[in-house]
């Protein structure tokens, strides 16, 4: 990625309706390498600046069948091959006391990985990011909504995307340095 | 998607949230208790309280490390005492932490989103005090990790067929996990306090634990994906782990613990007590930091429902046990029960039964499920049931089994008592600092039961 002085270009809003609506109008006038920031989650509004690709579910699904499959063969090999004891005649293989660990494994692989995956997916931890260099973006944590244009997006330009920007009827718009 | 339906009883019931709130002020409200309301001194005659209770358990600890559970009531035939009727008690009190988090939000009660961070942390604080119990009731303490599968030089591996190992994965899972959905629940509200307070420090140590959080659509998308999918994870995890709690007993052959009961009735019996300690804790830090308008008497009546429902599933249980005893035709399962109503344990017994089953039955009477001061009282009565209900479970099935010539009784030392109050200083001593640093209702799940929070696509 080429690395310009400037990162992107910010309005911020007063309602979550009207970011989503001026995230929608940013998307449809092409403007593909976009981005909304909100207190709190919004439905609609990552479809809104076209994200549709979520691979949080794939990623939970892996480590629970990782989890379950790692936690029966280890008990597998322990109580068949590497350490077998006669407990009351039991066989070795004695698949239905294997169930609760194997679920509890299932249950713990399946969380890590959410909560790991969706933050590594989600580039966390990440201290410091260019739109924290925005004062105003404090109150993207209490009542305030901001939308950003990328400087990266093709059809970036200083003065006609601050002018589109406008026309959304933002309440302030401020350009983000990287 | 349907219109959601109003039920016509709505307008006479509390509301979640009291109206005339917006986004900012909802914020302030909550983050300001942690930011910028002064460290009262109640709160640190409370705290000092509860962390003296815990030095107290440190102590009793150091003594049992050195002279060995032999200071402890604990002999033949009674080999289970404190210790496990308070790890049962414990793990049950987190239960109610979970089953707010987890199944309240997959069946979508949005009034679960101003308890559920303190009902998690209470979650966390109980399952830490439980642990406690099966670490230090080991002989060598020191040998613990000897419970987890590991390659080691002496060619030995745990034994898979053992309900005892399969609580060791039950519940280290379980603390795992709660901590986890804790903790993800808290990275926004972290941002929120790293980007509200004026103090360096406190910028530094909530930036970092927010790891960057900036609310951008895409993570708040996955974000919630992962949420909700660690939900549904542990959901089945907070019935499996009770489930297997009861299997230690279940599996024994000892009359009293060998009924295919257990697991439900652990389960209920969980619930029932976690709810208890919920209200106990929500009724006074409600009125103390003024939160009456986010957690309601809405709240309130919910969980006095949750307990009165769960109460009678417990309640069936002791019914079927006392039915069974008699309708197996077993005659140890018989005396069993006869030696619960006549034996040297009928007063706990009874105790136990006006705790859990008579007293509660006033959570009928709907002035009684509005008011915080008797729900207070019966929240401590329920939780003094349920702890004699483990007491019940683990101590009088063991003293009087099969022989008469095995027979004994278990007398609980000073130290059992030191230890088991200790843990309960340890709880409070948590919660105290966790209200103080942390924010104790999720900002960010309030923010969006706000009318304003609705967006029209």
């Amino acid at each position: 990625m080429k690395r310009t002085p400037i990162y992107g270009m910010m309005a911020e809003f007063d309602s979550a309706q009207a970011l989503v609506d001026a995230a929608h109008r940013t998307h449809e006038a092409g403007y593909l390498k976009i981005d909304a920031y909100s207190p709190f989650p919004i439905e609609g509004l990552a479809e809104a600046i076209g994200f549709r690709k979520n691979a949080v579910p794939l990623v939970v699904l892996i480590g629970g069948l990782l989890g379950g499959l790692s936690g029966y063969l280890l008990q597998y090999w322990i109580s068949v091959i590497s350490y077998p004891v006669n407990v009351g005649g039991k066989p070795y293989h004695s698949w239905p006391a294997f169930i609760v660990v194997t679920f509890e494994m299932t249950i713990l692989f399946g969380g890590i990985f959410a909560v790991f995956g969706m933050l590594a997916l989600n580039g966390l931890p990440m201290p410091y990011h260019p739109v924290f260099n925005v004062p105003r973006f404090a109150l993207a944590t209490k009542d305030r909504f901001f939308l950003i244009v990328f400087a990266t997006d093709a059809k970036y330009s200083p003065s006609t995307t601050r002018s589109f920007l406008e026309g959304l009827g933002p309440r302030s718009i401020s350009e983000v340095p990287s | 998607m349907d219109e959601p339906r109003q039920p016509a009883t709505l307008s006479d019931r509390a509301p979640v949230i009291e109206p005339g709130y917006t986004f900012g002020s909802v914020t302030d409200k909550i983050s300001s208790i942690v930011l910028t309301r002064p460290t009262s001194n109640g709160w640190f005659l409370g705290f000092g309280v509860a962390f003296l209770l815990t030095m107290m358990m440190l102590y009793a600890i150091g003594y049992l490390f050195i002279r060995g559970v032999g200071i402890w009531g604990v002999t033949i035939p009674i080999g289970w005492g404190f210790a496990i009727v308070n790890f049962v008690w414990w793990i049950g009190i987190g239960h109610a932490g979970t089953l707010i988090s987890a199944i309240l939000l997959l069946l979508r009660q949005s009034w679960r989103n101003s308890i559920n961070r303190f009902a998690e942390a209470m979650t966390l604080f109980a399952v830490a005090c439980a642990g406690t119990f099966p670490l230090i009731h080991m002989g060598r303490p020191w040998l613990f990790y000897w419970l987890f599968p590991y390659p080691n030089s002496m060619n030995y591996w745990p034994q898979f067929r053992s309900p005892l190992v399969w609580d060791v994965f039950a519940v280290s899972t379980y603390a795992t996990i709660s901590f986890l959905f804790w903790f993800i629940g808290l990275i926004p509200d972290l941002a929120t306090l790293r980007d509200r307070s004026t103090n360096r420090w406190a910028q530094m140590i909530y930036g970092i634990l927010s790891l960057g959080w900036r609310g951008s659509a895409r993570h708040w998308h996955r974000y919630e994906t992962a949420y909700l999918l660690l939900a549904g994870l542990a959901t089945p995890l907070v019935l499996s782990v009770h489930t297997v709690v009861s299997f230690d007993f279940a599996i024994a052959i000892v009359p009293g613990w060998h009924t295919t009961i257990f697991p439900p009735y652990f389960v209920a019996g969980a619930i029932y007590s976690g709810f208890a300690m919920v209200l106990m804790l929500a009724i006074p830090i409600r009125k103390v930091y003024g939160l009456e308008d986010f957690i309601t008497e809405r709240h309130l009546q919910n969980s006095a429902k949750v307990m009165l429902a769960t109460g009678l599933i417990v309640a069936y249980g002791y019914g079927i046990e006392a039915f069974m005893g008699w309708y197996s035709g077993n005659r140890y399962d018989a005396f069993l029960l006869w030696n619960r109503l006549h034996g040297p344990y009928a007063p706990w017994y009874l105790s136990l039964l006006a705790c859990n089953i008579f007293i509660p039955q006033l959570l009928w009477i709907r002035k009684l499920r509005t008011s915080p001061l008797a729900l207070f009282l019966l929240s401590a009565v329920i939780l003094s049931g349920m702890w004699l209900e483990r007491f019940i479970i683990v101590v009088v099935s063991l003293h009087r089994d099969f022989l008469t010539s095995s027979w004994g009784m278990y007398y609980p030392t000073r130290w059992d008592w030191m230890t088991f109050i200790g843990t309960i200083g340890l709880f409070v001593a948590a919660m105290f600092l966790f209200v103080r640093i942390l924010p104790m209702i999720s900002i960010f799940e309030m923010r969006t039961l706000l009318p304003e929070a609705e967006v029209k696509e």
